[in-house]
C-alpha cells in the first residue's frame, strides 16, 4: 500500500434542506483497501459514496479522491473512479458484450484496448459462453458480476460499490468477492456497502454509519474485540425464545438475542453473569448453562449504536421512530 | 464463536406430538424442469427451520408447497396432518405466507394495507392485533404514511404485520429480509423470537447464513434434494476437512502461492488474510508455512478457525469452478 491515501474525507458534510444525510465524516482510505461502509438504510452511506464519485457537492468539508478534490475536479475523476450503484444500469435487451461494448465506449475506449477490456472483462465475470446471452436472461448472480466488471472496464484506481450483492446466493457472492480480492491485491481501492455482516468480514477496515455521523471505523477483529472478557454469553436453556423476553429486562443485559437453541447476551460488565443466571433460575428456567463466547460483528453493530444512548440513536424508545430509519 | 460446546440434547418441541408440517418424497416439476426431486421434511410446533441454498436449490418451490399455491408433481405434503392441496383454502387460514415479491399497495396507507389484508384474510378483529403489531415492529408512528413511501427495511415489516394479521400458527418466509440493513433484521427477529415463545412455527428461506444461525434446525438444499437436515453447530460440523486462517505480505504473492498448494481446496478472502479449506481435519500448518515462505511470503498467521455456517455450505454444494451452470 502506498503511502497517499486513495480517499480523504475531511469533515464532509451533505445536508437535504433541515435534514443532514452527512454529517462531519473523516477517514483515510489507504490504496489497494477493501473499505467497507455499513449502516441502516438512510444511513447516509449512499450520500456519502455519491460525493466521493463527484456526482453531488459537498455542503461543508472537503472530500478527495486520488488526491482529485471531488467538487473542483468531477470531470477529471470520472475517468479514474468505477461506480456501481444499487440499481445499476445494464441493458436488458442488449446482450452482455453488447453492454460492455456500451459502457466501454461511455468510459471513452475504442479499437483495440475496448476490445482487450472487454475480453478481460467477460473472464473476470466468469462469462465467457454467455456473451451473447442477452442481460435481461441472465441469473441474477451473473447480472451483478457483468455490472461490476463494466464499472471496472476503464481500470479505474478506486471502485465505489454500493450493496453490491443484495439479493446473490452465497456460491455467487463468494465468486464475486474472488474478483475484488483480485483487485485489491493488485492495487484497486475497494470502497463497499453491504448488509451481509459476513460480507463485512472480508473487509480490511469496516466504517460504521448511523444517522449521518461516522460511529466508528477499524478492522472487524478489533470492532469485535472491544467487549471485555466474559460479557458475552451463550446461554443454553429451555425454551430460548421464553427466556429472551426474561433476561431482556434484568439489570445489566445489553444485548440479548436468539440463536435457534441458544441465547446470545452482552452484559455491562464481566461480573453480571451469575446474577442473570439466578434471575433466569428464578423465572423457573431450571437446566440453564452459560458459556463465554466471542461477539458476533453484529453484535458489535448493534452495541455501538445502542451506546449513542436513545436520543442519539434515534428510536430504541418504544413508539419512537424505528431506529434505522432516518427519514424526512 | 469459539470452541462451541457439543450440542447437548436440548429441550424443543415435544417429540410425541405430531408433525406441523410433513413433506414425504415431494417432488415438483415445471415442464422438463425438476425443481424438487423428492423432499424429506418434517416440521414440529414451535421450531424455527431454515432453508438455505443456491438460487434454483428448491427453497421457494418447498415453501409454495406448504403455502398451498402449488401442486406436488408426486409425493405426500401435509400441513396439521391434512393433505395440503385438497385442503388449501381451509389451511391457508391458519398459515402465514411472506413471499419474495409481497404485493404492498403503494398508493395505500399502512393503515389501509393492513385493513385491505384483514378483509382478505377475513379477520374481524384485526385493530387491535395489528396495532400491537405495529409497535411491536416500530410503525406505529407511520401508520398514515403511504406504502410507497416506507424504506424497503419498513416495507418488509408492514409486509410482515400483514401475514400475521391473522395469527396463523405456522409462518412460511421466502427470503424475508434480502436488501434490509441488520438493526432492522435485528428488529425483525426480535418479533420473531415473541411469536416462537407463543408457540408459532417458523419457515424462513433465506440467504443469509448469519440469519440461518437464527434458526433451531436448518435444511440445506441443493439441486432440488435435501444436502443436510441438522441444527446450525451440527451442520458447521459437516464440513469436510477443516479451515486454516493465512495471512501474510506480500498479499499478492500470497494469494499465487495460496492457489498452487495442493492442500488447500478452496481459498476465500477474509480481512486482511485469507480462509482455506483443506481436506485434513488436522492439517499440517508447519507445512503449509514454509510452502508460502519458500515461495516468498512473510507469514503472520497460520491457524486452525472454526468452520463458519458459510464454508459448509460452500463445500457441500461445491460446484465445480466454471462450469456452466443451469439458469434457475
Amino acid at each position: 500500500m502506498s503511502a497517499t491515501p486513495a480517499v480523504v474525507a475531511s469533515e464532509l458534510t451533505r445536508r437535504f434542506g433541515s435534514f443532514v444525510a452527512v454529517d462531519r465524516v473523516s477517514f483515510q482510505v489507504a490504496a489497494g483497501e477493501i473499505f467497507g461502509f455499513l449502516g441502516s438504510n438512510g444511513a447516509g452511506k449512499t450520500t456519502t459514496i455519491r460525493m466521493l464519485c463527484g456526482l453531488l457537492a459537498p455542503s461543508r468539508g472537503f472530500a478527495s479522491v486520488l488526491g482529485l478534490d471531488v467538487a473542483r475536479d468531477a470531470r477529471a475523476l470520472r475517468h479514474r473512479i468505477g461506480y456501481m450503484s444499487q440499481r445499476f444500469s445494464l441493458y436488458s435487451d442488449l446482450t452482455v458484450a453488447e453492454n460492455l461494448a456500451f459502457w466501454g465506449a461511455a468510459y471513452g475506449l475504442s479499437g483495440a484496448r475496448l476490445e482487450q477490456r472487454i475480453a478481460w472483462a467477460l473472464a473476470a465475470a466468469e462469462l465467457e459462453d454467455r456473451h451473447r446471452t442477452l442481460v435481461g436472461a441472465l441469473p441474477a448472480g451473473f447480472h451483478q458480476r457483468l455490472a461490476l466488471v463494466a464499472a471496472l472496464l476503464h481500470e479505474p484506481s478506486v471502485v465505489f460499490l454500493d450493496e453490491p450483492t443484495s439479493g446473490v446466493d452465497p456460491d455467487m457472492r463468494r465468486r464475486f468477492w474472488d474478483l475484488i480480492d483480485t483487485l485489491a491485491a493488485a492495487g484497486t481501492t475497494v470502497f463497499v456497502t453491504t448488509h451481509y455482516l459476513d460480507e463485512a468480514e472480508r473487509c480490511h477496515r469496516v466504517a460504521l454509519m448511523h444517522a449521518g455521523r461516522l460511529l466508528a471505523l477499524d478492522t472487524v477483529a478489533a470492532l469485535k474485540g472491544k467487549f471485555a472478557a466474559g460479557t458475552v454469553l451463550e446461554i443454553h436453556c429451555e425454551q430460548p425464545a421464553r427466556a429472551l423476553g426474561v433476561l431482556e429486562r434484568v439489570e445489566g443485559v445489553m444485548d440479548a438475542a436468539l440463536f435457534g437453541e441458544t441465547l446470545h447476551l452482552v452484559l455491562d460488565h464481566p461480573g453480571r453473569g451469575e446474577q442473570v443466571l439466578a434471575h433466569l433460575q428464578g423465572a423457573g428456567f431450571t437446566s440453564v448453562r452459560a458459556t463465554p463466547t466471542a461477539a458476533t460483528l453484529e453484535e458489535a453493530v448493534i452495541h455501538t449504536i445502542k451506546s449513542l444512548g436513545p436520543r442519539e440513536a434515534g428510536a430504541l424508545a418504544p413508539g419512537a421512530a424505528p431506529w434505522g430509519e432516518v427519514g424526512p | 464463536m469459539t470452541a462451541a460446546p457439543p450440542t447437548a440434547p436440548l429441550p424443543t418441541a415435544p417429540a410425541p406430538e405430531a408433525a406441523v408440517a410433513a413433506l414425504q418424497s415431494v417432488e415438483l416439476a415445471y415442464g422438463t424442469v425438476r425443481a424438487l426431486r423428492g423432499i424429506d421434511l418434517e416440521v414440529h410446533r414451535g421450531e424455527a427451520v431454515g432453508l438455505i441454498g443456491p438460487d434454483g436449490a428448491g427453497k421457494t418451490s418447498t415453501l409454495r408447497i406448504l403455502a398451498g399455491l402449488q401442486r406436488p408433481t408426486a409425493g405426500e405434503a401435509r400441513l396439521f396432518q391434512l393433505p395440503i392441496w385438497p385442503n388449501r383454502r381451509r389451511l391457508q387460514r391458519r398459515l402465514g405466507y411472506l413471499a419474495q415479491r409481497f404485493a404492498l399497495y403503494g398508493d395505500l396507507t399502512v393503515e389501509e394495507n393492513i385493513r385491505f389484508f384483514a378483509l382478505l384474510l377475513g379477520v374481524a378483529n384485526w385493530r387491535l392485533r395489528a396495532e400491537a403489531l405495529l409497535e411491536r415492529v416500530g410503525l406505529l408512528p407511520f401508520r398514515h404514511r403511504l406504502a410507497d413511501q416506507l424504506s424497503g427495511g419498513m416495507k418488509q415489516k408492514l409486509a410482515l404485520v400483514c401475514s400475521l394479521l391473522h395469527s396463523p400458527e405456522i409462518l412460511l418466509l421466502d427470503e424475508p429480509t434480502a436488501g434490509v440493513d441488520p438493526v432492522t433484521r435485528r428488529e425483525f427477529w426480535r418479533l420473531l423470537a415473541d411469536l416462537l415463545a407463543e408457540g408459532l412455527t417458523l419457515l424462513v428461506a433465506t440467504p443469509y447464513l448469519d440469519e440461518a444461525e437464527r434458526c433451531t434446525r436448518v435444511l440445506l438444499l441443493h439441486s432440488g434434494r435435501v444436502l443436510a437436515d441438522a441444527p446450525p453447530r451440527r451442520l458447521r460440523s459437516l464440513l469436510p476437512g477443516s479451515i486454516v486462517e493465512i495471512s501474510g505480505s506480500p498479499r499478492q504473492t500470497l494469494r499465487a502461492a495460496l492457489a498452487t498448494l495442493p492442500q488447500l481446496q478452496d481459498v476465500q478472502p477474509f480481512a486482511a488474510g485469507y480462509h482455506a479449506r483443506t481436506t485434513d481435519p488436522t492439517p499440517d500448518l508447519e507445512a503449509i508455512s514454509r510452502a508460502l515462505t519458500a515461495a516468498g511470503v512473510t507469514v503472520h498467521t497460520c491457524k486452525p478457525v472454526p468452520a463458519s455456517l458459510e464454508d459448509t455450505f460452500l463445500a457441500l454444494t461445491a460446484t465445480p469452478r466454471r462450469a456452466p451452470q443451469g439458469d434457475p
